[in-house]
Order: C-alpha cells, then sequence, then structure tokens
C-alpha cells in the first residue's frame, strides 16, 4: 500500500463511509416506498402503523391499467366466472373490468413525444454544435448565450404565448406540438453539451480525411460522428429524460390526445377516493426505466446537469 | 458496370476542382447546420417572449377573444407591483428559496466531502444518492403527498417515532406553518445530490500537491479546510448555487402537486401564482405583465450572480 500525507485514515474512510451510506439508505426510502406501495392492497396501503412486511398483491397494476365497475349480483351473474386471473382480483373486490384504463395510452404518448423529440433535439443539435465548434460562426458566443438563456425562462411564463400559438395552428394537444416544443427546450442543453464533446476531438482527424479527398460532409458523418457516440449518446439520453419527466408544459398544453404520464399518474382514483397502490404502480413503471438510464449515465451525470460547465 | 456519363466527368474533373463541385463551402454548411437550431428557438422561445411582452400592454383574456383589446399602457405593472398578494407570493418563493439553498448546500458539500475520502464503494452509494434528482418531480412529489398524510404517512409516523406523540396530530401539507416547511423537505431531498456532484467535482479538482505542502508547512487540517479546500471549492459551490437559485424561481411542478400552493396562499410560489392568474383567471394581459417582471428579475439576479462569481474565479 503507498503511504501519502493526503491518503485518508482507514478510520476516516469508516467513518464518512458509515454516514454516506446512511444517507443514501434515507434517501433511497421514498423510492422503495413507491415500490413497495405499488404491490400492496388498498387496505395494507393506509394502514397505521406503516407495514413492512406484507403480503405483495398486483391488484394494484391490475387497477392502474382497468377501468372498473361496482358489480351488482345481476351483473357478475351475467358475466359469468372471471376468465383472467386480473379478473378474478377484480372480482375479489366485487367489481367488475369495464375495459382498458387511459394509463396504457398515455405511457404511450410519453414513448412517441419522449423519443420524437429527443431525436429530433439529437439531429439538429448534432448539426448546431458541431457548426460551432468547428467554423468560425458569425456572433457565435453572442448566440451560444441565446442557446443558454431560452432555459432560464420560467415555462409558465411562454406557456402563454404557446398556448395561443399552437391554438392558432392547431398545435395544441397534438403530439408534433408537443415533440416541437420539446425538441426546443431541450436544444440548449444538448447544443452546449454537444459542442463540448467535440470540442475534445482533435480536428486533425478531420483535416487528415478533407486532404484525402473527403468533403466536409463526409468527414462529418464518417470521422466525427463516430468518435463522437459516446457524447451524442448520453446526451440523448438526457434529453430524454428531461422530456420524460416534464410536467408544466404538459398539463398546459394537453388534455386528451397527446396528454403525457406525468399529468395523469397523479389523477388516478379508484372507486373509493384516491387508489394510492395503483397511483405507486404507475409512478413504478415510469420511473424504474430512469433509474436504470441514470445508472448508464453515472459517467456523465456531472456534466449533463450543468449543461458541460463541470466536467470531470 | 456501366459508367454514366456524369461518372465520367467526375472521373477526369482535378480533385481540386472536384472538391469544390462536390462540397459547399464552409461558411454555407456553417449556416445550413446552425439556421434550424436558431430557428425553432426563435419560433418556440424568443416570438412568444416579444408576443407576452406586447400582450403585457393590453387587456386580453384569452376566454374572450371576441372582445375588443385596448391598450392599456402601464397599467397591468403598477397594479402588479401595488399589489400585496404578489409580495405575499414574493415572500414564499424567498423562504423556499433561501432554506433550499442553504439546506442542500450544507448537506451536499457535507456529502461530497465525505465521498471524497474514497471509502470502498463510495461510487455505488453515490449513484444511489444520485435516483431522485433523476426522476419526474410531478409523479415524486404527488407521492410526498402520501408520505405527508397524517396517521397513515410514513413520515409523520418516522418523525413521531422518534419525538414521540401522535402522527394524527400534524399534518406537513395542511397546517399553514408546516407547509412551508414541506417543500422545503420534499425539493432538498430530491435536489441535495446535484449540490453533491458538483461539489465533488470542486473537490476532486484540487490537486494533491497542495495539502502536501500544506503538511509540510505543519497546518493543522482545520487550517487546511478553510484556506485550501473552502476557497479552491467555492467557484464550484457558487455555480451549484446558480443553477438551484434558477431552478427553484421557476419552481412549479414538484410544489403544484405537493401542495397545491396550498393551504391558503402559503405555498404559493411566483409559477404556481402566475399559472391561476393565465389558465385559471384568464387574466391574459395581467399576466403576461406578470411574466415579465419575473423574467426580468431572474436575468438581473442571475447576471449579477454571474459577475460576482467570476470575480471569485479569478482570485
Amino acid at each position: 500500500m503507498s503511504f501519502s500525507v493526503t491518503e485518508p485514515t482507514n478510520g476516516t474512510k469508516w467513518f464518512a463511509g458509515i454516514l454516506v451510506v446512511a444517507y443514501a439508505v434515507i434517501t433511497i426510502i421514498p423510492l422503495l416506498w413507491i415500490i413497495a406501495t405499488g404491490l400492496k392492497s388498498p387496505a395494507d396501503s393506509i394502514s397505521y402503523p406503516p407495514v413492512v412486511v406484507f403480503e405483495p398483491t398486483l391488484e394494484g397494476y391490475v387497477n392502474l391499467f382497468t377501468d372498473r365497475t361496482r358489480a351488482t349480483e345481476d351483473m357478475l351473474e351475467e358475466a359469468g366466472p372471471p376468465q383472467t386471473w386480473y379478473e378474478e382480483i377484480a372480482r375479489e373486490r366485487g367489481t367488475i373490468i369495464s375495459g382498458p384504463s387511459r394509463y396504457g395510452e398515455r405511457f404511450l404518448n410519453s414513448v412517441i413525444i419522449g423519443f420524437g423529440s429527443t431525436a429530433l433535439c439529437m439531429i439538429l443539435g448534432t448539426a448546431a454544435a458541431y457548426a460551432f465548434s468547428r467554423f468560425r460562426v458569425p456572433l457565435k458566443d453572442d448566440l451560444l448565450f441565446f442557446i443558454l438563456s431560452t432555459r432560464m425562462m420560467p415555462p409558465i411564463a411562454v406557456a402563454i404565448p404557446i398556448f395561443l400559438m399552437f391554438r392558432n395552428l392547431g398545435l395544441n394537444d397534438t403530439h408534433l406540438g408537443m415533440i416541437l416544443l420539446y425538441t426546443a427546450v431541450n436544444l440548449s442543453l444538448s447544443v452546449w453539451l454537444l459542442k463540448g464533446f467535440i470540442d475534445e476531438i482533435p480536428i486533425e482527424y478531420e483535416e487528415a480525411a478533407l486532404i484525402d479527398g473527403y468533403t466536409r460532409f463526409q468527414a462529418f458523418y464518417k470521422v466525427v460522428l463516430p468518435q463522437a457516440a459516446t457524447g451524442i449518446a448520453s446526451t440523448a439520453i438526457f434529453c430524454l429524460i428531461f422530456a420524460w419527466n416534464e410536467y408544466a408544459f404538459a398539463v398546459l398544453l394537453t388534455s386528451g390526445t397527446a396528454q403525457t404520464a406525468p399529468p395523469f399518474i397523479p389523477n388516478i382514483i379508484g372507486v373509493n377516493g384516491k387508489d394510492w397502490p395503483a397511483v405507486a404502480a404507475g409512478a413504478t413503471i415510469f420511473l424504474v426505466p430512469v433509474m436504470v438510464f441514470t445508472v448508464l449515465l453515472r459517467k456523465h451525470l456531472l456534466r449533463g446537469i450543468t449543461f458541460g460547465a463541470v466536467r470531470k | 458496370m456501366t459508367t454514366s456519363p456524369i461518372q465520367k466527368v467526375a472521373d477526369h474533373t482535378p480533385h481540386g476542382v472536384a472538391r469544390k463541385i462536390r462540397g459547399l463551402s464552409d461558411r454555407a454548411i456553417a449556416w445550413i447546420f446552425v439556421a434550424p437550431t436558431i430557428f425553432l428557438l426563435l419560433a418556440v422561445n424568443i416570438f412568444p417572449l416579444i408576443w407576452t411582452i406586447r400582450l403585457s400592454f393590453t387587456n386580453f383574456r384569452v376566454n374572450r377573444p371576441n372582445k375588443d383589446v385596448e391598450w392599456v399602457g402601464l397599467r397591468n405593472y403598477e397594479r402588479i407591483l401595488n399589489d400585496p398578494d404578489i409580495w405575499n407570493t414574493m415572500q414564499a418563493t424567498a423562504h423556499f428559496l433561501i432554506w433550499t439553498i442553504i439546506l442542500q448546500v450544507l448537506i451536499g458539500f457535507t456529502l461530497a466531502y465525505l465521498i471524497n475520502k474514497k471509502f470502498k464503494g463510495n461510487d455505488l452509494w453515490t449513484t444511489i444518492i444520485v435516483f431522485p434528482m433523476m426522476l419526474s418531480p410531478a409523479v415524486v412529489g404527488n407521492f410526498w403527498t402520501f408520505l405527508y398524510q397524517p396517521q397513515i404517512g410514513l413520515f409523520n409516523y418516522v418523525v413521531t417515532f422518534f419525538t414521540g406523540g401522535d402522527p394524527a396530530d400534524f399534518s406537513m401539507i395542511g397546517d399553514v406553518r408546516l407547509a412551508p416547511w414541506a417543500i422545503v423537505i420534499a425539493d432538498t431531498w430530491m435536489w441535495t445530490p446535484f449540490v453533491m456532484l458538483i461539489c465533488l467535482a470542486g473537490l476532486r479538482s484540487i490537486p494533491d500537491s497542495i495539502y502536501e505542502a500544506a503538511e509540510c508547512d505543519r497546518a493543522s487540517k482545520w487550517r487546511q479546510f478553510w484556506t485550501i479546500t473552502i476557497p479552491m471549492a467555492l467557484p464550484f459551490l457558487m455555480l451549484a448555487v446558480l443553477f438551484r437559485g434558477i431552478e427553484n424561481f421557476k419552481m412549479f411542478d414538484l410544489v403544484v402537486q405537493l401542495t397545491g400552493g396550498g393551504p391558503g396562499n402559503t405555498t404559493t410560489l411566483t409559477s404556481i401564482d402566475l399559472k391561476r392568474e393565465a389558465f385559471e383567471k384568464w387574466r391574459t394581459g395581467y399576466s403576461s405583465a406578470y411574466a415579465v417582471i419575473l423574467f426580468v428579475t431572474v436575468f438581473g439576479l442571475a447576471s449579477i450572480y454571474v459577475k460576482a462569481l467570476n470575480k471569485v474565479k479569478e482570485r
């Protein structure tokens, strides 16, 4: 073992480790509680004292994906015995499944708008970032600052005219409208991050390619793009997460067709008021993919959240 | 394989000329690459902003499109600045801003300092700590209302477990005195990792050699902390505060789901108030003026702060 005056002692390491682990455990409890609540029965979810050990059930998930009506004797007789496991769960509560809920659609909307805007954002962002990194663009610094400053505006403040503009263009509550909007919101992030990644690629590679007779476009997609692949991928994940989590515009500009999951999940209501297991189930399905992406992103996390201002 | 006449010509063209024909000039490419981005940002950000400024001088209401729009000059601004409710909103926002920043800086810096002690497995625990920050604030905020339920909520249970008392006795989001703290706690839980990550980068940027030199000079650890660690990490800390300040000034999703601005107006932050004026009372002209005032405030405060930040960096 190397010996250095700046290396913390073992005692210090243990002390620091225990405190950090304690904080991590406390901070993760609300998230574990969401996942656990999704697997509880409604009675368990609101019991006092809160139960940690319980019999898991998929009732929350069934309630999340279905609409149910309270069944009368006649209806039960007419419907016959339950055909599937989820019908059985609904029957146990004296309800009959009347159809699928809107959660599936809302989740799909989140996927379409999230991926759509990310794709568009990456195409526009990569091109702009390449130009800012490699060419002498007039007013470069001003344009870059302008791009960043669009992020400082409170969404609600620009939402008023966007609402009016979208209404005139027929873009209110459409996938296309939300994709364009989220693209614009995320462009500042993607341009700044990607410029940083492209700046790090030595310009000599392209010069060599140009001398070999490549055009600028060829040099761009045959030399620069492959080298920037990691940076582009992590920027894309950031854009996806931001679009995925966005709430303010979604709640103001969408109500039916294009509504995403974040405005929908809090409004899931059961037969007897707020159905917390169903809400938690919806949240779990929505949040877990982001946690997976966070693990994948951990090396570039800092860069992403600071718009490339801090690089490790 | 047949060669087209065009191909034949191309093959006989000297390389230098061919490149000029096939490739556009760098200047043209630069414009083609940058233009779509600038165009989209102008359309979705600047055009609405100019429209907001224009509307702020009128009495336009979205829900009455057929009514004549009157030019009212600065009256909207006058009314906002003289409205005592707006000052209450500003106070609620200031309380939220100040306390979230204080708590997040203290906890975030401490965590970063401890993680920087490089104990085994610190990467894994850092990733776990970071999770809340990446999640949807609206969905998570909504779930915090469940944690804050009197009687059945986990938060109340844990608090009374340590302090004694009845978990049904207090309601974090129903009590006028507690609600402002309920949003501070949830925001701190969510965003402390952000400050932590930036501080960690700051601490890691300090070269070991400086500490080694300090050891040689027999500076105590306490002194090293105050004369090396803090000043060298300060620009990073200030950057974290800038980001959190701007983000929390805009705060909407987490708080609107958590308390909806209530009880009363105790947690009505500016964005929530603005949303009510614009999309519930439909006072479009008035709320446009409100929005303009918010812009000016954010940009003003942010640019003063950035100047201070640059001064610190220069030292």
